[in-house]
């Protein structure tokens, strides 16, 4: 069939996963995937699915990859059972990409780190976050544990094609405002399910500039607005960061000059100030200085939205010869072991101790209110992490604020939400 | 295929934390789940829903994230179908894969009290307020969707696929 009008990078992918020349959103494709992501919380479910199929041998063992990283170390027998299914498939059927403690980190962290994603390929994990990935140029998305089983039994899955909402982004970042700050300033213009079953991609010369832990943090989060995915055209700063880490080939797709967004959405950083996702949702965002002043009991460093090597640096610039307030506690999860040994070669790691924050393992640890760092009725939290539900880190009664890794250390020197940008220039 | 229950309302935006709590999803027995499904707005949702009912809830329910054990745990507590303004699409999937019938009706919220008893006609595509005496149109679930949904769930209907009594996946 002879393409009307352009097709999105998302489409693209898409059509070349399903073998097709050309789809258009909402058509529904039976598509070939090429990795498949599971961690411990959604593997073991979607195991005993498999096995009930009744098949031998997944479809390729070179395309699954099992992560431990929301309990890890193990916190109690039943994780430490979970655990050892995730062990016991890898070995069984020859799996090579287990990541296990001491070894890993957070699942989307190692699948963008170990080379596990390439631009242009079909990517789903059993993960809401998946998303992250198109940070690379991927279409990368979130599924469930049964269609995972699915997925390791025959190597395919249907999606409906989404149509894409483009955002633009224009200016310079000043300084202490990040990208976390921006997709905290879309998710709350856009909303809570302003981007359901859509494919959202970020353009424009502030992307360009972007590093890749930016985009990541922004591709991240696009769930939040119930995107399929977020998605980012592959640069020559991809492509190096791909190279350094796999031998795979891949191919590069681009959105058509033609192509056909559902909407584009304008955006300027310039003037874009640090923001806070207020509870008890990530799209009730606000200007960190309209609710400066608040007091927290806990500020939280980590997860897969930010806890790479650059938001742990960009902390210890506030952090460095100051002290987390008494009464506060600050806790610190490198996004995987690659980044906790970079952060400790860089005397990162010294920083923060030396503030008196906890340094914990790789793990999504508070993030997801599992094993550790769990919250009391009343305490307040402000966290580099995603979501802010209720009951999300610990007590249903606990507020979770989320913020940039820049404001989440300037809170915990202060006790209280403070504007990072309080301490430039050394203050 | 028809289901039928007394309808239990809920807001925009219910998220997985909410349906079940990360603290239980080191469980793999659904009807240990089914105990504390809802905990997080409702914690007496399980011995409500006992009897059989139908989720009538605003828009982007089951946002958040791909925990399977949420629609598990819906489905173990009694919940018969969920009718919302809109799903968020793991949720939505995840439901369909497990067998637990999702269907979305714009503008339902308006037309259903907490208690009204409620058929939904899913192969039509049409819910039947029974107490209010008034039928209202939702979005026809695709043929194969349907077909997954019949069938039990998607590994059941993998399974019957690869036996030959379905040709397509
Ligand atoms: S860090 Fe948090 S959001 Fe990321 S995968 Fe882990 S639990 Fe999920």
């Amino acid at each position: 069939m002879k393409p009307m009008a352009g097709m999105t990078i998302s489409e693209k992918i898409l059509a070349a996963a399903s073998g097709k020349d050309y789809v258009r959103p909402g058509e529904i494709v039976d598509a070939r995937v090429d990795m498949a992501m599971v961690n411990e919380i959604t593997g073991p479910l979607a195991i005993q699915t498999f096995k009930r199929i009744g098949l031998k041998n997944v479809w390729d063992n070179q395309r699954i990859v099992l992560v431990l990283d929301h309990q890890v170390p193990a916190d109690s027998v039943k994780s430490a059972e979970l655990h050892k299914i995730m062990r016991e498939f890898a070995k069984e059927q020859n799996i090579p990409f287990l990541y296990d403690v001491g070894d890993g980190g957070i699942c989307h962290q190692i699948m963008v780190e170990r080379g596990h994603v390439r631009p242009g390929e079909l990517i789903v994990g059993a993960d809401s976050h998946t998303c992250t990935y198109g940070a690379l140029g991927a279409f990368a998305t979130g599924i469930g544990s049964t269609e995972m089983a699915a997925v390791f039994a025959t190597g395919k899955l249907w999606l409906k094609v989404p149509s894409t909402i483009r955002i633009n982004v224009t200016g310079r970042f000043s300084d202490f405002v990040t990208p976390k700050d921006l997709i905290l300033d879309v998710i709350g213009r856009v909303g809570a399910d302003g981007a359901i079953y859509k494919a959202v991609e970020f353009t424009g010369p502030t992307i360009s500039e972007m590093d890749i832990s930016g985009r990541l943090t922004l591709c991240n989060m696009t769930v939040e607005m119930g995107a399929k995915t977020g998605i980012i055209e592959p640069d020559e700063k991809v492509i190096q960061y791909v190279r350094e880490r796999t031998n795979r080939p891949f191919k590069i797709f681009r959105s058509d000059e033609d192509a056909n967004y559902e909407r584009t959405l304008e955006f300027n950083v310039d003037n874009l100030e640090p923001m806070v996702a207020c509870p008890h949702s990530v799209d009730n965002v606000k200007p960190v200085k309209e609710v400066e002043g608040v007091e927290i009991n806990q500020a939280f460093l980590g997860s897969c939205t930010n806890g790479r090597l650059e938001d742990l640096e960009l902390a210890a610039r506030i952090l460095r010869g100051r002290r987390v307030k008494k009464g506060v506690r600050m806790l610190v999860t490198p996004a995987s072991s690659e980044v906790y040994l970079k952060a400790l070669e860089m005397g990162i790691l010294e920083v923060f101790v030396r503030a008196g924050a906890c340094i914990c393992n790789p793990t999504c640890g508070a993030c997801f209110g599992g094993h550790m760092g769990l919250l009391a009725a009343g305490e307040i939290c402000i966290s580099s992490s995603n979501r802010n539900f209720v009951g999300r880190m610990g007590s249903p009664e606990a507020q979770i604020y989320l913020a940039s890794p820049a404001t989440v250390a300037a809170s915990a020197v202060e006790g209280k939400i403070t504007d990072p940008r309080r301490f430039l220039g050394g203050a | 295929m028809k289901v039928s229950g007394r309808a239990i309302i809920f807001g925009d935006n219910v998220n997985t934390d909410v349906i079940i709590p990360s603290k239980y999803l080191t469980s793999l027995d659904p009807n240990e789940l089914a105990k504390h499904a809802m905990e997080g707005i409702d914690p007496s949702f399980p011995s409500r829903a006992k009897s059989g009912v139908i989720i009538v809830a605003g828009r982007n329910f089951g946002c958040g994230s791909s925990r399977e054990q949420a629609p598990i745990a819906l489905k173990y507590s009694g919940v018969k179908c969920v009718v919302a303004e809109s799903f968020a699409r793991i949720f939505y999937r995840n439901a369909i894969n497990i067998g637990l019938p999702v269907l979305e009706s714009p503008g339902i919220r308006g037309l259903v009290n907490e208690g009204d008893t409620l058929t939904v006609i899913l192969d039509e595509g049409k819910i039947i307020n029974e107490s209010k005496n008034i039928i209202v149109k939702a979005n026809r679930l695709p043929n194969f969707i349907l077909e997954i949904i019949m069938d039990g769930g998607l590994i059941e209907h993998l399974i019957k696929t690869m036996r030959g009594e379905r040709y397509e996946v």
